[in-house]
């Protein structure tokens, strides 16, 4: 049993819950179908110390009583935590191989990609969606992502990510069908680079 | 000259409004609500939402629990202006019911808005319930028959 929650300390979550959840969902989903492309979610909702507005806007519209979530550090035990147990009800959880969902803030401490569930051979969906904030969506090291939902091919070049990330994200889509979808998060934006994506390092 | 009342009205511990409030008519709560004079401005914490409740019970207490069956049940969570939470659960799907009881509870554990709720809408609605549970108990009384044999000498 968590201990209560101390509901003084907990800010509001969407003004319209059914609407504007489904907006955010239709970003997503588009964000997800094209890869690399970046989505303004706008300021849809006052996020909670130490999520982004974006983070904190698909946590609201994509977790409920039966995503388990799984918060680094950063996040666990603070304003955010108690945010996400009112709003969404998730279970939480402290072993990333069997979070659905994942909220990253400090990605430079994060566990590897390979932590995460990546699904099984039945159910490769199941594997856990990552959401990593970073400082910023641009001005990082430049990659090329070619794939499916992708015209010829689109660079990103989020700022903020550890050495080595695309490497582990290479490793990730060649193990295709499995592996761990991302969502790289940045104050109201976003860009999801799936497992589907084959991952170009530029200049490397 | 001050006449005491001999009585103290009830002073209500936050179980027992919470459940006053869940328990309360619908209507009742709303003429409750719009008889209030100055209205406090609260923002939704939760907006209302409708779900569904498993009932549990336990055949005299000590049976192995079993599940009765579903209700429908409205929950808000408010915020008043002066930073107080207030949450409600209230059986049922009317919205704007769950909202007000969440805000009357907000009320009630605020010390300066307390006297405002407590004795002319709490014990208001304590006592209509109260009324209720009797007359419906005296209907039921009513009806009772005491079964008796007469011993034939």
């Amino acid at each position: 049993m968590s201990p209560a929650l101390d509901l003084d300390k907990i800010r509001p979550a969407f003004r319209d819950p059914v609407r504007d959840s489904q907006t955010v969902f239709r970003q997503v989903m588009d964000a997800v179908a094209r890869p690399g492309s970046q989505a303004d979610l706008g300021a849809i909702v006052e996020p909670p110390a130490g999520l982004d507005a974006a983070a904190a806007a698909v946590a609201l519209t994509l977790f409920d009583f039966e995503t388990t979530v799984w918060l680094d550090a950063v996040l666990s035990g603070g304003e955010a935590e108690a945010w996400l147990r009112f709003h969404c009800g998730c279970p939480l959880v402290s072993d990333p191989a069997k979070a659905a969902f994942a909220l990253i803030s400090d990605a430079k401490a994060a566990p590897a990609l390979s932590a995460f569930n990546p699904g099984d051979a039945k159910y490769p969906d199941r594997s856990t969606t990552v959401i990593v904030q970073v400082e910023s969506l641009d001005g990082g090291r430049p990659v090329t992502l070619t794939g499916p939902g992708i015209k010829d091919s689109v660079t990103v070049a989020p700022k903020g990510l550890p050495e080595g990330f695309w490497a582990q994200m290479q490793d990730n889509n060649s193990k295709f069908q499995f592996g761990v979808d991302v969502v790289i998060v940045s104050g109201q934006t976003l860009i999801a680079t799936p497992r589907s994506s084959h991952i170009q390092i530029q200049g490397g | 000259m001050n006449i005491e009342p001999v009585v103290a009205p009830p002073r209500y511990e936050r179980k027992e409004w919470l459940s006053i409030l869940a328990k309360a008519r619908a209507d009742e709560v709303f003429s409750a609500w719009e008889a209030l004079g100055e209205r406090v401005g609260y923002q939704a914490l939760r907006a209302p939402e409708v779900g569904l409740l498993l009932v549990r019970g336990r055949m005299g207490g000590t049976g192995d629990a079993f599940n009765l069956g579903e209700m429908t049940l409205t929950r808000a969570a408010v915020r008043l202006e002066s930073g107080e939470t207030g949450v409600a659960y209230v059986a049922g799907r009317e919205r704007r019911h769950a909202e007000i009881a969440a805000a009357l509870d907000a009320m009630m554990q605020s010390p300066d808005l307390r006297p405002r709720v407590e004795q002319p809408i709490i014990a208001r609605l304590a006592g209509a319930q109260q009324t209720r549970r009797a007359v419906a108990a005296r209907k039921a009384a009513a009806t009772k028959v005491d079964f008796f044999t007469m011993v034939r000498s």
